[in-house]
């Protein structure tokens, strides 16, 4: 009963995965933000709280700070810190480059290429797509980090930096 | 091992799925059942020999396929209505699934004018009325009763579950009151494994006119279900987690209350006459079946409870009692494991709902896979029993008459690995 496991479980569970999984970056929710969002998965029940903070307005817009508080299995989990480290400190228009990028693989049932130098260690998640049923486990915080950022932009076309729209903790 | 089936590797050769191998070379260990059974071959048979042979549409086709296939459907009814000890086969009424069962209650009582029960009439539904569930309850015996009470004014309260996984009974001579219209609650939960005291229930709920509802989808499978003496005034189940297939569940009802409730789904074959101004409806089970009806899963699901009947009902019981006992002592031998429900198989039915410290459910059934294991991960469709314990999801394995201690074996084996996998073996924190 000592089998190794199938090669497809290691490619689930890249070690990369499994680091940001046991130590996620840049969790905890922060202020300042303009959108906070609140995205479950309903047929497993993860869920993720994710504040979306950006500087600048218009196409000079960048992606102050991403926070949150999720709750989910390795995958999810591991995929909101590689995302938050991707797309914090970038140009909004370039951030929404990379969720394409991500969106892409993610949806290639394996059979994309990953770039690495628009993914970084999201390309760990190639392995993802070959498992359909957690597909969606990773795009979790990716879906909400669009809605969030949708939100600000909507709503705010030039949004003021560093201004919280209240300041009620709602956490 | 006592109680197991005497004949389990004849059983097991009747479900042809258990020999499947899945990716790696591994065995097929099913521990899915509580979600959906597998199918014997006779099942199989009797559906495709129907497809093959007999299909026509029912009731209304004047040749000999129609007659054929009419004799099947109503055959499968009898069926039903044997095993289930039902007093009557026009009360035993085809629904989609057991959800659509629990619907077509909740739905017809929203729209009910009067209902008399032995000791009680009320209706229409309003303020002041209330439905009474429990925390356990599938999100399919609770949603219909949110829909109820958001759409009547009546108010929805809730049986508290105990620490151990019970029902609180505590409270009972509150909850149950001369207010209490209905009390609608599952006899086995699907997540919790817990039997419930449905019998004595029913008589306290009874003793004030309430109507009471059973959610028999986990009971029917694993132990013998005679409606009369269950309690209920309606008791619903669905067919494929008794060794038949989907598409079809069933809705048993006592006529007296059956009679009184106003139609469900407005359409073919549930109508005495239409006429432009108003129409009248057929009586049971026909009122309540409008449209084609699911004809070849009837035929396959009246061959399951004959071969589930066949094996015998207080069989099968025993054998998950003993498959469960098995796997709960297993389950124990693991470091940070911990079983949501009542601890002792005897009180509970064959699935099994747990934790595994430090690793998400989704992470656990994904290793267990890789191995062959087949177990569901998730909030099982009870999240306000999941959110009772504190537990945002959880790994469920669920038996049934085929499952062997050698699959509970295997089991715990790719439960230990998964442990190695992510390195918390004996991890005490």
């Amino acid at each position: 009963m000592s089998q190794m496991p199938g090669q497809d479980l290691d490619s689930l569970y890249q070690e990369i995965i499994l680091d940001h999984y046991k130590r996620p970056q840049n969790a905890g929710l922060r202020d300042p933000f303009e959108a906070e969002v609140h995205h479950v998965n309903p047929t497993c029940g993860d869920e993720l709280t994710l504040r979306v903070h950006l500087e600048g307005g218009g196409d000079d817009a960048v992606v102050a700070d991403v926070s949150y508080a999720a709750e989910g299995c390795s995958i999810s989990q591991a995929a909101t810190s590689v995302m938050t480290e991707l797309l914090i400190g970038r140009p909004v228009h370039e951030a929404a480059a990379v969720h394409a990028e991500f969106l892409a693989l993610m949806h290639g049932r394996g059979t994309i290429e990953p770039d690495e130098d628009v993914l970084g260690d999201g390309i760990a998640f190639a392995g993802v797509a070959k498992f359909p049923a957690r597909v969606k486990c990773a795009l979790l915080s990716w879906m909400a980090w669009k809605d969030a950022t949708t939100q600000v932009l909507g709503a705010e076309p030039t949004p003021t930096p560093s201004q919280s729209p209240d300041q009620e903790e709602q956490a | 091992m006592e109680g197991l089936l005497p004949d389990l590797e004849v059983i097991r050769k009747d479900f042809p799925i258990l020999e499947r191998t899945l990716a790696g070379g591994h065995p097929l260990v099913y521990l899915d059942s509580a979600n959906t059974s597998q199918k014997p071959q006779v099942v199989i048979d009797a559906m495709v020999d129907h497809l093959e042979r007999h299909n026509a549409n029912v009731a209304r086709a004047m040749h000999q396929l129609g007659a054929e296939s009419s004799a099947a459907f109503e055959a499968s009814r009898d069926t039903v209505a044997r095993f289930l000890n039902a007093p009557s086969r026009d009360e035993v009424i085809y629904t989609k699934n057991a959800s659509e069962a629990l619907n077509l209650v909740a739905s017809t009582l929203t729209f009910a004018q009067e209902i008399s029960t032995e000791a009680a009439t009320f209706g229409p539904l309003g303020e002041g009325d209330e439905v009474l569930i429990t925390e356990m309850e599938h999100h399919s015996n609770i949603v219909p009763w949110q829909l109820l009470t958001q759409r009547t004014g009546a108010t929805l309260r809730w049986f508290g579950l105990t620490d151990d996984g019970q029902l609180d009974l505590s409270s009972i001579d509150e909850l149950i009151n001369e207010r209490t219209r209905v009390v609608s609650l599952t006899w086995v939960s699907n997540m919790l494994g817990t039997v419930n005291p449905v019998r004595e229930i029913a008589r306290r709920a009874h003793e004030v006119g309430a109507i009471v509802v059973l959610d028999a989808s986990q009971a029917v499978p694993q132990m013998p279900v005679d409606v009369q003496d269950s309690g209920a005034d309606i008791l619903v189940f669905t067919g494929h987690k008794v060794t038949g297939p989907t598409g079809i569940g069933v809705l048993w009802g006592r006529r007296a209350l059956l009679d009184q409730l106003p139609p469900f789904l407005g359409g073919g074959e549930m109508i005495a006459t239409v006429a432009m101004e108003r129409s009248t409806y057929a009586g049971i089970p026909h009122k309540f079946e409008a449209g084609t009806p699911p004809i070849v899963e009837a035929v396959g699901l009246g061959a399951a409870v004959d071969y589930i009947d066949s094996v015998g009902m207080a069989a099968i019981r025993a054998h998950e009692e003993a498959i469960t006992a098995y796997a709960l002592d297993g389950l124990a031998s693991l470091p940070g494991i911990t079983v949501l429900g009542p601890q002792t198989a005897h009180e509970r039915g064959g699935a099994i709902a747990f934790e595994v410290d430090s690793i998400h459910p989704h992470d656990v059934a994904q290793v267990l896979d890789s191995r062959g294991v087949a177990v569901r991960a998730g909030h099982h469709c009870a999240k306000p029993a999941h959110a009772r314990f504190g537990v945002q999801s959880s790994t469920r394995m669920s038996s049934y008459l085929y499952t062997t201690p050698a699959e509970v074996d295997a089991f715990v084996e790719a439960l230990a690995y998964t442990q190695r996998y992510f390195g918390t073996t004996g991890a005490s924190a």
